[in-house]
């Protein structure tokens, strides 16, 4: 096999500093943000007492599960032994580290006492889905860097492939245990237990349009080449994986339609759920599942070579998919009331019977937004500081 | 009606002399609930059921509360402020976001158009949902049963709210003054009806209880479901009674009569 450079990206040119000073920007508006809800207390957010969770915590799990995505990329190369995928193996770890650290760092900030994250790190109930992700996260980082550290130093790459499968077998765990977070609520009628292998089969979509986007942006940004063949690869993988999720999603809506108690649920988001039904059809089915899938196996039919653009293209409709979902399964999932009496009309005084609102508020959004800034930042200044990017993509080192 | 429950043990002040006398008479006793309805024994009315200072909650008392939903009136909401003037809930207009520990629910059924109205609360179950996912271990249930928030390890993720099929908890969205010392609170933690602890620890009866007996209503009855011989169990054990959302399997401690679901 042909060794394979890698290199640090120079980081001086106009392009780099300008995206870092964005980034950068982005990120410290996000704690300016959380600055201001934690002294003011989270009124000021769109979060109620009826939904809890709200537009922080979709960024946070679409950083978390495509984080774990990402690294689908490395596994596919040093666990299913593509060689194709070789070059890229570095960028996905670094990938998967910082989108996790992006999203931790909004699940921490988004708490009503942030401040009090070492209580949680002292004091553990085992039973709780979310105490598991505690371990599922930070050992995540841990195993990520292992398995990198295999890759770049060249006397450890004989233990490529078992650190792989750590991270393989890990990642797996960790999706399933972010979906569980959902699945296990018992209240709620949205959720069931097929939320664990969903997040499995969103995080290979979600991470691999991210990754798509990044490689694209990178290599246009450093003048690296990207050859049509492994973009055809990448582009029709991220195909399959979206078949994947509109899988997942198909049985999700249809056994949970079977079950008559559930039909009220199914009927707001599947019908007269206002904007969560919007977001359902056209943001998660249509632009997110339909139209990338048609776009990416008409393009290449007959092995017609895929376009970056149109690679990139797909990805951002994946992507804006990602967050539809997201979106209609976290807060629409709230919104919906929960069910005290049975087939009763209900009403209280705290909105007990009626679909509640949710809009999300500037400083929500600011603290998501910091989360993928801090992402980036540690993506860029991770390339610059060490070699993570191949010297080439082109058809001759990667169509091996 | 109010006044018969307060000599079922659980008295509305704690009053050693009080209870020793009623201990010394202790025996067998009846009271009139309601016409026609004779209950006997007030056997352990002088039991001292209160938890001494420095002493655990006992496995051997579980409280809870019987509501019974054809006294409750729709129009009276006593139990409401009483709660919020005892705990120091006083909202800031903003009922999106204003915690309540306790509401009045009012219930419709389109199929026969019976229209009821009942309190409801944190419902104190034996396997709270609250507690399973609490990832600090700050939501816990007593040994005496009764579900509680930690204050000071609650880190404020607001999964017990998720979890909670009853929606019986409320986040501290808003800087909170004026607070009382037995209910200690904080911004940014979540909290719920804690049965009046401080009260039941001192044995007397929940502000809610007592407000619902004082204002003549008599729907809410408190006492220990595990002692045979409380008011509370022989009405449960005599009477049909249901807990909300039963099939969820979580054994609330607040149960229903009279509830048409």
């Amino acid at each position: 096999m042909k060794r394979i450079i890698f290199s640090e990206i120079d980081g001086r040119s106009t392009g780099f500093r300008g995206l870092a000073a964005v980034l950068g920007g982005f990120f410290l508006i996000g704690l300016a943000a959380v600055l201001y809800v934690e002294h003011a207390g989270h009124y000021v957010t769109g979060g109620s007492n009826q939904v809890v969770w709200g537009l922080p915590d979709v960024f946070a799990m679409f950083l978390i599960v495509s984080a774990s995505g990402v690294l689908n990329v490395a596994i596919i190369s040093s666990v299913f032994r593509k060689t194709p995928y070789r070059p890229l193996e570095r960028l996905s770890c670094l990938l998967a580290i910082a989108m996790l650290l992006g999203g931790l760092m909004i699940l921490v900030l988004d708490l009503g006492r942030p401040d009090r994250v070492i209580v949680a790190m002292l004091n553990r109930n085992f039973k709780s889905v979310f105490a598991w992700n505690f371990y599922l996260y930070t050992g995540f980082i841990a195993v990520v860097v292992l398995y990198l550290w295999m890759q770049m130093e060249r006397r450890m790459n004989r233990f490529i492939l078992a650190a792989g499968l750590l991270a393989f077998a890990w990642r797996i765990a960790l999706t399933t245990g972010s979906g569980s977070i959902y699945g296990v609520l018992v209240a709620r009628e949205a959720y069931s237990a097929i939320m664990g292998p969903m997040f499995v089969a969103m995080s290979f979509s979600f991470g691999l349009a991210v990754y798509i986007l990044v490689l694209l942006a990178a290599c246009k940004g450093i003048d690296r080449e990207i050859g049509a063949v492994l973009l055809r690869r990448l582009g029709r993988l991220l195909g399959i994986f979206i078949v994947a999720v509109l899988y997942f999603a198909t049985v999700q809506h249809l056994v949970n339609l079977y079950a008559a108690e559930h039909s009220g649920v199914e009927r707001f988001i599947l019908l007269d759920g206002g904007i969560y039904t919007l977001l359902f059809w056209g943001g998660q089915v249509i632009i997110g599942g339909l139209v990338p899938l048609a776009l990416i196996f008409i393009s290449s039919r007959g092995g017609a070579p895929l376009s970056g653009r149109t690679v990139a293209l797909a990805s951002v409709m994946v992507i804006v998919g990602a967050f539809s979902q997201l979106y209609v399964l976290i807060i629409g999932g709230q919104v919906y009331p929960l069910p005290l009496f049975p087939g009763m009309e209900v009403s209280s005084s705290f909105y007990d019977g009626v679909i509640n609102t949710y809009t999300p508020s500037l400083p929500e959004l600011a603290l998501g937004l910091g989360g993928v800034a801090l992402a980036g930042l540690v993506v860029l200044f991770g390339m610059k500081l060490l070699r993570f990017m191949p010297a080439t993509l082109a058809n001759a080192r990667t169509n091996t | 009606m109010s006044g018969k429950m307060k000599h079922t043990g659980i008295a509305a002040e704690f009053n050693p002399a009080r209870r020793k006398f009623l201990g010394a008479i202790a025996g067998v006793a009846s009271v009139t609930l309601a016409p026609g309805v004779i209950l006997y024994g007030i056997t352990r009315s002088g039991d001292a059921r209160a938890r001494k200072p420095g002493t655990a909650a006992s496995p051997d008392v579980r409280w809870g509360l019987l509501i019974d939903v054809n006294h409750c009136d729709s129009g009276c909401d006593k139990c409401v402020s009483a709660c919020v003037e005892e705990n120091g809930l006083q909202g800031h207009g903003r009922p999106a976001t204003d915690p309540q520990w306790i509401r009045k629910v009012k219930i419709h059924d389109p199929d026969t158009g019976l229209s009821q109205s009942l309190p409801v609360m944190c419902q104190h179950c034996a396997e709270p949902p609250c507690v399973d996912v609490c990832p600090t271990g700050a939501s816990f249930k007593r040994a005496d049963g009764i579900v509680l928030v930690d204050r000071h390890r609650c880190i404020g993720c607001r999964y017990c709210m998720m979890a909670c099929p009853y929606k019986a908890r409320s986040f501290v969205h808003e800087e909170i003054e004026d607070q009382k010392t037995y209910a200690p609170r904080g911004k940014g933690t979540v909290e719920a009806c804690t049965l009046c602890i401080h009260r039941v620890d001192s044995d007397r009866l929940p502000a809610c209880v007592e407000a619902c007996n004082d204002a003549g209503g008599g729907a809410m009855l408190f006492g220990d479901l595990k002692d045979p011989n409380s008011e509370i169990a022989r009405r449960v054990a005599r009477y049909a009674s249901q807990q909300i959302r039963g099939d969820l399997g979580l054994d609330p401690g607040v149960r229903y009569r009279n509830l048409s679901t």
